[in-house]
């Protein structure tokens, strides 16, 4: 086990959970502040990725198709939230879990329609699809080290946005006590519209960083949904902080798990028991994460309500 | 009790046989229906039906009385399935051995996961169920001696006194655990114990205070409806001859979980509504045009904005708009 491979699979694991805490973010929102969960999250995902796809492909430009594609998906995302979302706030989780089903279901079926159910290639500009030298000897693809600037740069965004701005106040205040929030004068609609678009801007802003590295399809959103359902129940609900750091801790334990527990259990076991039981203990890893963490904190790390 | 005359609140839960007999009566002789119309597809529907009314009311049973949003069911039916497969790859076959043991693994499997889930709540329980859900889901891909991701295919059916059940054979042996297990569960629901089951459903802090076990009342729950879930997955391995990680994916939880409230949360016939609406549906609309899932989610938003409380309420809905 050499120190190269270690800090590869740092980067890697620093890159997915940078891309997690984008997904994360919006939906601790929404969970929080709404006391809603939304089963549709992953399409907004999904669409993202689809609108930036074409984009691209329209105006040949990596970055006009992300602006235009994030553009695109926070203005769904909107219309999503004043159209049919508004109505499931005061209703019950259950409730919630079948009219955000049902919209999951819906949006997968569209984009069926407009695109086919082959997957779209989304490639990344040019200029970052080598590798670059960080170190003598160690190369690192370039766009996975825009992915993990541009994570940066946003989870650093999203702090500042939460902790200086009036928004930010009104967001974590909502969080924390919804009803005393709407009794001090927060327009809780109108805050409630804004951080859907948030949340939907951000999703497919991760679609398109991480539609060149998996395939742009139909069910894409489904996987990385429960990975970011996950990563908010670790941190707490409601809580931005707690899903950077569920985020990080998913995305480490995720990537580290696979390449270094089959070494592991290599060293243990021997080789024929670690073939077959290492990526099965690696697949489960993280919800034996979240299961620890619930059993001994059963509302999170960062809970949010008081 | 304030309000225990009113209807929603009732903890009483009766039979309506004015209306369900008749319907078991025709169901009893749908394979000869069939047969007669030469119509023979439909006994496999049915079947179908029946296993995952058995699936969803089992579910109805945690989720609709006791309150418990579990986002993992089915696993416990995935489970079922597996004891079923992997027994028969070892030779074991008679009914009479792999059903009992099916359905006590999936109990084992719901009282193990129900003693950590439950000391959560709300939408942390929902969760915590649902990540156990995939760890046996990843664990079924795992296994490779099981055929891992691509399934196992099972040799037969279990036997019953040495014969292997036809179709039809298969469909009365489904309809029967439905059966069974909606009596076994509305003489529950009755019982002290589902008063109790309710009453921790509608307030669990005033029922501790009153001195009622709460961990104990919703454990048991959570593993009997664990027990029908199994049961519902042997027959479903039984059916289609094939068992796969698959049955265990979250989208299945969601499916059951769909079942339920599209029938009627906490109503007794709830999970077979709630079933047969929404496999008559896929049947009728993926006849009709290959992106059927698109109509499926358009009504189901529609019962969410319309039907809230699920088709079971549709009555009260439509007796109160007359008066």
């Amino acid at each position: 086990m050499s120190g190269i491979l270690l800090l590869e699979q740092a980067l890697n694991g620093l890159q997915l959970g940078l891309m997690l805490f984008l997904l994360a973010a919006g939906l601790t929102l929404v969970f929080g502040i709404m006391d809603m969960v939304n089963l549709a999250h992953g399409s907004l995902y999904m669409v993202g990725a689809y609108l930036i796809a074409t984009a691209t492909q329209a105006s040949g430009s990596y970055w006009w198709g992300l602006a235009a594609g994030v553009a695109g998906t926070a203005l769904f995302g909107v219309l999503l939230e004043v159209s049919v979302l508004r109505r499931l706030y005061r209703r019950d989780h259950v409730t919630q879990v079948l009219g955000t089903f049902a919209i999951l279901l819906m949006c997968n079926e569209t984009v069926r329609m407009i695109w086919g159910s082959q997957p779209l290639s989304l490639n990344p500009p040019a200029a970052l699809s080598g590798p670059v030298e960080l170190l003598p000897g160690f190369f690192y693809p370039a766009f996975r080290l825009l992915i993990i600037v541009v994570g940066l740069a946003t989870a650093l965004l999203l702090y500042l946005l939460v902790t200086r701005t009036r928004l930010g106040m009104q967001v974590r205040a909502g969080a924390s006590n919804r009803d005393m929030a709407l009794a001090m004068g927060t327009n809780v609609q109108r805050l409630f519209t804004a951080v859907f678009g948030l949340g939907a801007a951000l999703c497919a802003l991760a679609g398109g960083m991480l539609g060149p590295l998996l395939a742009v399809q139909v069910g894409m959103g489904e996987s990385i949904l429960i990975l970011a359902f996950v990563v908010i129940v670790i941190g707490g609900i409601g809580s931005i902080r707690g899903a950077l750091v569920g985020a990080l801790l998913v995305g480490m334990v995720d990537s580290g798990g696979r390449t270094l527990l089959p070494m592991v259990f290599e060293s243990l076991f021997g080789a024929a028991l670690a073939a077959d039981a290492a990526p099965a203990v690696a697949s489960i890893l993280i919800y034996v994460l979240m299961a620890a963490v619930l059993f001994f904190k059963p509302r999170g790390l960062f809970p949010a309500h008081g | 009790m304030v309000d225990s005359n009113n209807a929603r609140t009732s903890l009483h839960h009766t039979l309506h046989l004015r209306a369900a007999l008749p319907v078991f009566l025709v169901l009893l002789a749908l394979p000869q229906i069939t047969a007669a119309l030469h119509a023979e597809f439909y006994v496999t529907l049915a079947t179908r039906i029946a296993i995952f009314a058995l699936a969803a009311s089992s579910l109805n049973l945690i989720l609709g009385f006791g309150g418990l949003v579990s986002f993992g069911h089915a696993a416990f039916v995935g489970a079922g399935a597996y004891t079923v497969g992997i027994l028969m790859q070892h030779g074991t076959v008679p009914a009479a051995i792999a059903w009992p043991t099916a359905m006590l693994v999936s109990a084992a499997l719901a009282c193990l996961i129900g003693f950590i889930s439950l000391r959560t709540q709300g939408v942390y329980f929902i969760m915590i169920t649902l990540a156990f859900a995939q760890m046996l889901y990843y664990l079924a891909v795992s296994l490779k001696t099981y055929g891992g991701d691509d399934g196992l295919p099972l040799a037969g059916r279990n036997t019953w006194a040495g014969i292997a059940p036809d179709d039809t054979a298969l469909y009365y042996l489904a309809l029967g655990a439905l059966t069974l297990c909606l009596l076994f569960t509305q003489r529950l629901l009755n019982a002290r114990f589902g008063q109790v089951l309710q009453g921790l459903r509608e307030n669990p802090v005033r029922m501790q205070a009153l001195g009622f076990p709460v961990l104990r009342t919703q454990l048991t729950a959570f593993t009997l409806a664990g027990a029908m879930a199994g049961l519902a997955g042997t027959l479903l391995a039984n059916q289609g001859g094939f068992v796969s990680p698959s049955m265990m994916q979250w989208s299945q939880s969601g499916m059951l979980m769909v079942m339920v409230i599209l029938g009627g949360v906490g109503h007794l016939y709830g999970g077979v509504l709630g079933a047969a609406a929404f496999l008559l549906l896929e049947e009728v609309l993926g006849h009709t045009t290959e992106h059927w899932q698109l109509g499926l989610g358009a009504m189901l938003l529609a019962v969410v904005l319309l039907a809230p409380r699920g088709l079971a309420s549709l009555r009260s809905v439509w007796t109160r708009s007359q008066t």
